[in-house]
């Protein structure tokens, strides 16, 4: 569709999609579509992180909501340590995030298919009884963490700051997905996915390649929860290490299709905005629903996601 | 030094300080506490035990033997329990009873599951990544449906046991617990006669090691796989009845036995009924120990832990093929 396009003239064609979508979002001159668009946004980011894992390498992670609830906690422990800005805490929850996702990757290398999968459950909910009794993040009465009106210096309000910073970060996680797909790192992770045993004796470093993208996937999903706290103003660890989040990012790539970036961007918009649409107009039981159903139905009818459709209802014979 | 004591060796380094923590705690505890409330702790473990064995025995049979990672099992739990609340409340029979004229229902129902599954998986030869999310899925579903017909509301039940105690001397039988236990041991005997005796059963057994000499003792892999599923599930309908009768009940409150389950499942070994039975009472001992000893809210981290540790160790579990 587009390998002509170079990397980076594909990442600055993302800003400018980006700048356009924040301009029309001020355009819009409610406060309501930045909070709607955080939410949508921070899919767009968890559900490519998953995608790098979960797709390129075929591992399934049930833990997303782990490491997103790191990042959310690492600013949570930073907040009351020493306020930093928002953008150095994205920074300390990616490489917090990132190294537990090492970590994981490493204590799981032997591991495949389900028994991956649920070595990542298990680890979200260890994390989350260490965040339950640990007090200094609020414990299970959970932590208030309060929003500035406004940034200092920039005269821009608070939300619409968070909404930059998760615009950026899509940008980042979708130009990081496109890096890597095109890159040899892509090329050993379809190895993996497709025949792990077989990679491994033509001399793909298997091992190594997990890790990387363990770490990343790891990393990208932090930074997602990092200006969560903010966003939230309330952070409890049920609400943080909710299975909503595994769900969603796994439903948004299975949804859009999982072999490219464009499948989790896809199903992210497509998902996220309609719950964001159900949530306010029936109810946010009923989204829950809606995403379980639509998962069941993609896996049984179109495995390959709506990119997969797209491609045969489209391609050249 | 190979790539696997390394990955030892970072793992105690890892974790040496919370567990050297752990430990010196639990030594204290069993040191200086009174010897009933221990006695009391470790009869408390063995009776929950019992009752994780009914909860893991489905995904034993679904995950263990035929390698259908079913992660809505325990979403059919909690549903059985709602069953169970609904005929309980309007028929006014035993929880146990009712959940018994429920298990021809969970049967058809995993077997229809299943019949899904195969089409949509398994004779398309899918990998199993999206049979994961197709159970996780269903999860939700089951979930929300709850949800929607009984609410958020925690429900519970009555029966004439359900508030009786006996006392073996300073050891406390709380029948709301040794029913369910008693019950549950009877039902894994069941299971494992039908499997070891019959011949569907020793099929099911057979199904997970070779479909094709099964092909050629004249048995259909799918039918047996199918029949082996229902099963399952419809060990679920029990296990739903004894955990409304133990605690009050609410639909998401599955999501906690999601990792239990399958904790014990790979800890007994996959696929093996008595290392099922062995490693629930070990984890419902050690969590009721923990729970005594460090407070309740350390439990859940202790049966994750030991499934991590299972997994980083020894993968083919206690009574593993």
């Amino acid at each position: 569709m587009n390998s002509a396009i170079r990397s980076g003239t594909f990442v600055l064609a993302c800003a400018v999609v980006a700048a356009i979508v924040f301009a029309g979002a001020r355009a819009a001159g409610n406060d309501y579509v930045f909070f709607a668009g955080y939410t949508v946004l921070q899919f767009i980011v968890l559900a490519t992180a998953w995608n790098i894992l979960g797709g390129y390498t075929g591992y399934v992670n049930f833990g997303s909501a782990a490491f997103f609830a790191l990042g959310a906690y690492a600013t949570v422990f930073f907040h009351k340590f020493y306020p930093l800005p928002v953008p150095v805490l994205l920074i300390i929850s990616a490489m917090v995030s990132g190294l537990v996702g090492l970590g994981m990757g490493y204590l799981t290398l032997r591991l495949r298919g389900a028994f991956f999968a649920i070595a990542t459950l298990a680890l979200a909910v260890v994390l989350q009884t260490l965040v339950v009794n640990w007090n200094y993040v609020g414990g299970a009465r959970g932590a208030y963490v309060i929003r500035p009106a406004e940034v200092a210096g920039l005269s821009l309000p608070y939300i619409q700051y968070l909404f930059l910073i998760m615009l950026a970060l899509a940008v980042l996680a979708i130009a990081t997905a496109r890096i890597i797909e095109r890159s040899k790192l892509g090329y050993g992770f379809a190895a993996i996915r497709d025949d792990e045993m077989a990679a491994e004796a033509s001399g793909v470093p298997t091992l190594r390649l997990k890790l990387i993208a363990t770490t990343l996937s790891g990393a990208l999903m932090g930074m997602a929860g990092a200006p969560f706290p903010y966003y939230i103003g309330y952070l409890q660890p049920s609400s943080a290490f909710a299975l909503e989040y595994a769900v969603n990012s796994i439903a948004m790539p299975m949804i859009g299709g999982t072999t490219s970036w464009v499948g989790p961007l896809v199903g992210a918009l497509l998902l996220g905005t309609l719950q964001q649409v159900t949530t306010v107009t029936i109810s946010s039981a009923v989204n829950l629903l809606i995403v379980g159903v639509l998962l069941v139905g993609f896996v049984i009818i179109a495995p390959n996601g709506l990119t997969g459709l797209w491609r045969r209802l489209f391609s050249k014979q | 030094m190979n790539a696997y004591t390394w990955r030892a060796l970072l793992l105690a380094a890892v974790m040496a300080v919370p567990l050297l923590a752990v430990l010196r705690d639990a030594y204290q505890c069993v040191y200086f506490s009174p010897y009933d409330l221990l006695l009391n702790a470790a009869m408390a473990g063995a009776l929950l035990g019992g009752f994780y064995t009914a909860v893991t025995v489905g995904v034993s049979i679904s995950f263990g033997i035929l390698d259908i990672v079913n992660i809505a099992h325990p979403a059919f739990i909690i549903l059985g329990s709602y069953i169970t609340y609904f005929v309980t409340t309007r028929f006014g029979l035993d929880p146990i009873v009712a959940s018994i004229i429920a298990l021809p229902a969970f049967y058809a129902l995993g077997a229809a599951i299943y019949q899904l599954y195969y089409l949509s998986f398994e004779k398309r030869g899918q990998d199993s990544l999206r049979g994961l999310a197709f159970f996780f899925g269903i999860l939700f579903i089951t979930e929300v449906g709850l949800v929607l017909v009984f609410g958020v509301d925690y429900r519970y039940v009555q029966a004439g046991y359900i508030d009786t105690s006996w006392h073996l001397g300073v050891v406390d039988l709380p029948l709301r617990m040794l029913v369910p236990c008693l019950v549950s041991l009877l039902m894994l005997a069941v299971l494992q006669l039908f499997l070891s005796r019959t011949f569907t059963g020793r099929a099911i057994m057979a199904v997970a090691q070779d479909q094709l000499a099964l092909q050629l003792m004249a048995a259909d892999p799918v039918r047996i796989k199918r029949i082996a599923f229902a099963i399952s599930i419809a060990t679920a309908s029990m296990a739903g009845a004894f955990l409304i009768v133990i605690q009050p009940v609410e639909p998401s409150i599955g999501r906690e036995y999601i990792g239990r389950v399958f904790a014990i499942c790979v800890l007994g070994g996959l696929g093996s009924l008595p290392g099922t039975l062995i490693a629930a009472m070990l984890l419902g001992i050690v969590e009721s120990f923990t729970a005594t000893c460090i407070g309740p809210s350390w439990a859940p981290a202790v049966s994750f832990g030991l499934l991590l540790l299972t997994l980083a160790f020894r993968p083919a579990g206690l009574l593993g093929r």
